[in-house]
Order: structure tokens, then C-alpha cells, then sequence
């Protein structure tokens, strides 16, 4: 781990609807570099923070900040959505090359090149850019998404549940790939998952969401000693994954 | 970010280049012009050592050069790479090596050739199917009446014939005072205003008034047996109807196609009786007559042939606007895009139909004189 400059800063976080609040108070500090995973029940605000701190959500209270990058700098953030939202209309290379394309007048040679290296590099050939997203299988269009995400090479890497709908093989060549993109890149990864594989194999720390705070955050090994009611129901009511994890 | 980026050279028989500054993508414009303006000759090393920050497309850029430089005997040397950037500039050596396979480029004229030539064999062939599976089905109805889905069938009915009442009234209604305002203002300036009514009674009853319904029905009922077809498809609820051992034309597509079959000469009748109802009321108002005189030149006008040719072929148009509708329904794939293309695609075939089929029925009328 390199030393400890904080890639997102977030203080007492509110955000809610209407007057249901889903985050209360909600502090988290993530390094520069890591690989922090976020679990939490299903709607029990890991999407609202995600798309807070992406900028997508209005907050109501607290404060968001990224220290390690310069303010307005969009291209210094990249997402993965859970569905991948590939633009349908555009084929893969299109849709990789469209950040780069919005940003700067660069030769159609240079593009192609730019998008063929990064599909290389997510792990598909460049004769994948000719096809179209309905085309595509689900480990193929979360990598496109994936490689679209990394088109402006961001600082900072927002993973929705990256490995949902894949089958375990493809999930744990999708983990090793951002494992692998990560060192290359040294990009900061934030990702919401529900994969305890993924939460050992690939993340540095983890991040508990209960009750609209942070209720546990460390590493793996850490966090399955916590003793929130809820952090414990959910890492040993998987038993066959506890036991993987345990040996691990 | 701040540092612009650089290129410089420096030695005499071989080169070493220099680069500088960040190499990102948000400098992508100077690099690559730095890029080509890189001086040719001699290259035998790039210094890495004054980047400041590195990104893929710098990094791409650089074993880009270095290609450039390379000879089979001599290869060109990267030095002083930042040990954080060596993984990426090592990744950058193996992408790019292979040309992506060129698409098949024929002639665009013989390419759009072929393609409406299998575009329209395949509409042929899926028309066909549809009408070939509907047939079927009506066969094992007829074999068993017991057999025919009469819930579905009356409340299919309900919604492209009941409701659709009001909107095919107002259209043709529209319509037909329409006609009649034009004949007023254009025959009256040879004194032949009384023909207005002639042309109203047989416009609307002959031509207009069937043709307004099945283009008003085919973009009302038509899509929405489409849009209804096509996500029950996605939702594989088609699928599960199979595999429960029931035939899905005789279960969604069969009372669907009955009940326009059956709809469309009612509204049909409906409207042309709306249409002929607009001309009398311009008649009235407009061309100051009154409403019995009207009534009398359209019962000279107009005979039960009149009548009979456009209540005819209302079921005919019903039955291509239903079977187009259902089959495009079918060929919903998987997402959504596709459900909107092909509810598009269903009530321009059908509009596009109708007026075919209302040409063929013109010159079959006019050859056995009716």
C-alpha cells in the first residue's frame, strides 16, 4: 500500500427521499490505491451511496471529497454500472472511444488504436469493437463497460456489483482482471458487491452499510470478527462461503 | 496534469528521445501531434525518465514510436521507465499486434440488393407462417367449437371495437365534413354543388371510410397486440405457455385476429354512417341545404354496391393487419429497443399493406364491374 493520501473523503453524509433517510451521518475515508468493497442489505443504501458520491444523488447534509483529484475533473472518475449501460446505439469501439472522442479531437486512427488496446487489455479482441451491445453475453458487455469506464484512465474506479449475473468462472476472471488492470493502472477501486468471493479475493478493505452508517470497515478477516448484529448475520449466514472463507 | 508534454531528442549516429511532462489522455491533441512531428532517422532508445504521469493512451503512444523506429535487426530500447509505469508500458507491448479482421466489403448497390431481397423473402415467409398457423388454428377450433377462447376472444373485441368507437366516430366524422366543405367551395364555382353529395356518399362509403378505420385501428390495435405480444415474448410467458402443451396462436393469437376480423366492418359501418353524418351537417351549414334534400341526392347517389365494396374488404384488412401485428409481436428479441422497432416496424407494414391491398381490390372491383 502506497502511503496514506485519502482518495474519497466522505463526513456525515445525509442523503434521503422524501422523509425516509437512507444515509444518516455516513463517514468513510478511502485510500488512494485500494480496492474497497461495500456490502450491505439490498436497498439498504449502497446504490444511494454509490451514485452520491458519483455526483448522481443531491446530498442533504455532510461532505463529499476527493483530495487526490482536481476538482471538475470528470474524466478522473469512472463507472461501471451494474447493467453495464453500453450506449446501444454505438458498437463497442464506439463506445469506448466516446469519452476520449467528447474530449479532444484525436485522429480516427489514433482512436481505433486507443479502444483495440483497451479491449486488449479488458481481455477481448479487437474484433469485438465491431459488434453491437445486444450482441454481446453478460461477461462480454460488463467487460466493454468495463473498458469504457477506463477509457480516460480515471483515479478512481466505481464498480456496481462488477460480477452480478456472471457465472462463477466468469466472476472470478472478472475479479482477477480488476485485480490485475488495478496494479497495472493504480487506480482506486469503489465497488458495491454482494460476491464474498470477490470481497476476498480482490478487495483490500471492506465496508459494512447498516443502518444508513458504516458499521464495520476493515479487512476481510476483520470485519468478520465485528460484532454488529447484521455484519455477523450476513458473513456467517453464507456457511459454505464462510467455510471457503475461513480456510482461506 | 499542469506539465505540458515534451518530446526532445538528443545524441548524433543514435538518437535517444526525451519525452516529458504528463502523457495522459487529457493532452491527447499535443501528443499526438508531438508524435508525428518525432523526427525520423536513427532511433535507438526513449528515455522515460522526465514523464511525469503516464496513462494507456500514453504509454500507446510510446510503443506506438517505438514501432515506428523498430527494425527487425534493431529494436528500440525504452530506459528509465518509472518501475510504477513498467506494468503498463509491458502490458502495451503485447495489444495492437494483430490487424482486426476487415469487414466484407462487396458493392453497396448489390449489398442493398441482396439485403432487400432477403428482407422481403423473409417478411413473405414470416406473413405466411403466421397466416398458415392462424389458419390452423381456426381448422381445430372448427373441428372442436369448444375449443375457441370465447372469453378472450369477447374481451379482444371489447378493446379494439367497443372502445375504439368514439375516436373512429370523430375521425370520420372529420373526415367526411372535410370532403364536403372542399366539394362545396370548388364545385360551387361551376354550379355543381349538388354533385358534393355524390362524391361524399361514395368517397366514404367505397374508399375513405374503410381505409380511415383499418389505418385508425392498425395504428391503435395494431401496435398494442404487437407491444402486448412482443413482452409477453420477452418475459418468455410464450415459452411457458409451449411447454404447458398449449398451442399459443390458438390461445393469444386466434381470438386476437377473430375479434378485428369481427371489429373492423362494425366500426367500419360506424364510421362511414359518422363520415356520411359530417357531410350532411357541412351540407346544412355550409352548403345550405337542407338536411332532406341531402338525404334524398345520397339515395340516388349511392346504391347497396357502393356500400357492399367498402364493407367488404374490411375483414380482409383486419386479417393482414392482425396477422402482421401478432408476427411482429413474435419477433421481439430479447430487450426492450427491440419491442419499440418492431411495434414501429408492425404499423408501418400494416398502414403499408392496407393501401396495397385497397389498390389490388380497386382494380378487382372495377374488372367484375362493381
Amino acid at each position: 500500500m502506497p502511503a496514506e493520501t485519502i482518495a474519497i473523503h466522505v463526513r456525515d453524509l445525509v442523503v434521503g427521499f422524501d422523509r425516509h433517510i437512507v444515509l444518516d451521518r455516513l463517514s468513510l475515508d478511502v485510500r488512494a490505491g485500494e480496492i474497497i468493497g461495500l456490502v450491505g442489505a439490498s436497498g439498504g443504501g449502497k446504490s444511494v451511496l454509490m451514485r452520491a458520491l458519483i455526483g448522481l444523488l443531491p446530498k442533504r447534509g455532510g461532505q463529499i471529497e476527493f483530495p487526490a483529484t482536481a476538482d471538475g475533473e470528470i474524466g478522473r472518475r469512472g463507472v461501471l454500472f451494474q447493467q453495464g449501460a453500453l450506449f446501444s446505439a454505438l458498437n463497442a469501439r464506439q463506445n469506448i472511444q466516446f469519452p476520449l472522442r467528447e474530449a479532444a479531437h484525436v485522429s480516427e486512427a489514433l482512436l481505433d488504436e486507443i479502444a483495440n488496446a483497451k479491449l486488449e487489455m479488458v481481455g477481448l479482441s479487437a474484433d469485438d469493437g465491431d459488434k453491437f451491445p445486444s450482441e454481446l453475453s453478460g461477461g462480454m458487455t460488463k467487460r466493454v463497460a468495463l473498458a469504457r469506464a477506463l477509457a480516460l484512465d480515471p483515479a478512481l474506479l466505481f464498480l456496481d456489483e462488477p460480477t452480478s449475473g456472471l457465472d462463477p468462472i466468469a466472476a472470478g476472471e472478472f475479479d482477477s482482471l480488476i485485480k490485475t488492470l488495478q496494479r497495472t493502472l493504480h487506480f482506486t477501486v469503489f465497488m458495491i458487491t454482494h460476491d464474498l468471493n470477490t470481497l476476498a479475493a480482490v478487495c483490500d478493505r471492506v465496508a459494512a452499510l447498516a443502518e444508513g452508517r458504516i458499521v464495520a470497515l476493515g479487512p476481510l478477516s476483520s470485519v468478520l470478527k465485528s460484532d454488529h448484529p447484521w455484519v455477523k448475520s450476513y458473513f456467517h449466514g453464507a456457511r459454505a462461503q464462510m467455510l471457503h472463507l475461513e480456510t482461506t | 496534469m499542469t506539465n505540458p508534454p515534451q518530446l526532445t531528442e538528443s545524441g548524433d549516429k543514435l538518437t535517444t528521445l526525451h519525452p516529458s511532462g504528463a502523457w495522459t489522455a487529457a493532452n491527447v491533441e499535443a501528443l499526438e501531434r508531438l508524435c508525428e512531428r518525432a523526427p525520423g532517422g536513427r532511433v535507438g532508445a526513449i528515455d522515460l525518465s522526465g514523464v511525469s504521469a503516464l496513462d494507456t493512451t500514453g504509454a500507446w503512444l510510446f510503443e506506438k514510436l517505438a514501432r515506428r523506429f523498430s527494425t527487425p535487426s534493431a529494436q528500440i530500447a525504452f530506459v528509465g521507465v518509472p518501475d510504477s509505469y513498467s506494468g503498463l508500458m509491458r502490458e502495451m507491448q503485447g495489444v495492437n499486434r494483430r490487424k482486426p479482421l476487415a469487414r466484407r466489403h462487396g458493392s453497396a448497390l448489390l449489398d442493398f440488393m441482396e439485403r432487400l431481397g432477403r428482407g422481403l423473402a423473409a417478411e413473405t415467409a414470416s406473413f405466411l407462417q403466421m397466416l398458415g398457423a392462424v389458419g390452423i388454428a381456426l381448422l381445430g377450433v372448427l373441428r372442436h367449437p369448444r375449443s375457441l377462447r370465447l372469453t378472450s376472444t369477447i374481451y379482444q373485441l371489447y378493446r379494439v371495437g367497443w372502445q375504439a368507437i368514439p375516436i373512429m366516430v370523430l375521425i370520420t366524422f372529420l373526415i367526411g365534413a372535410i370532403i364536403a366543405q372542399q366539394g362545396f367551395f370548388h364545385f360551387r364555382k361551376f354550379g355543381a354543388e349538388s354533385y358534393t353529395v355524390d362524391m361524399v356518399g361514395i368517397l366514404v362509403l367505397r374508399e375513405i371510410g374503410v381505409l380511415i378505420v383499418a389505418i385508425m385501428v392498425a395504428g391503435r390495435s395494431g401496435s398494442a397486440y404487437t407491444a402486448e405480444l412482443g413482452s409477453m415474448k420477452m418475459r418468455e410467458e410464450i415459452d411457458a405457455l409451449s411447454t404447458m402443451g398449449l398451442d399459443p396462436v390458438a390461445v393469444l393469437i386466434l381470438p386476437r385476429v377473430a375479434a378485428l376480423v369481427i371489429a373492423l366492418p362494425i366500426l367500419t359501418f360506424i364510421g362511414s354512417i359518422a363520415g356520411l353524418y359530417g357531410g350532411g351537417v357541412v351540407a346544412q351549414f355550409y352548403g345550405d341545404m337542407a338536411p332532406a334534400i341531402y338525404i334524398e341526392r345520397l339515395r340516388e347517389a349511392v346504391s347497396l354496391t357502393t356500400f357492399k365494396v367498402g364493407i367488404l374488404k374490411a375483414p380482409f384488412m383486419a386479417l393482414v393487419i392482425g396477422i402482421v401485428a401478432c408476427s411482429e409481436g413474435l419477433r421481439v428479441q430479447g430487450s426492450a429497443e427491440s419491442l419499440g422497432k418492431q411495434t414501429t416496424t408492425s404499423v408501418v407494414k400494416s398502414i403499408f399493406l392496407v393501401i396495397v391491398l385497397d389498390g389490388l381490390f380497386a382494380v378487382f372491383f372495377a374488372s367484375i364491374g362493381m
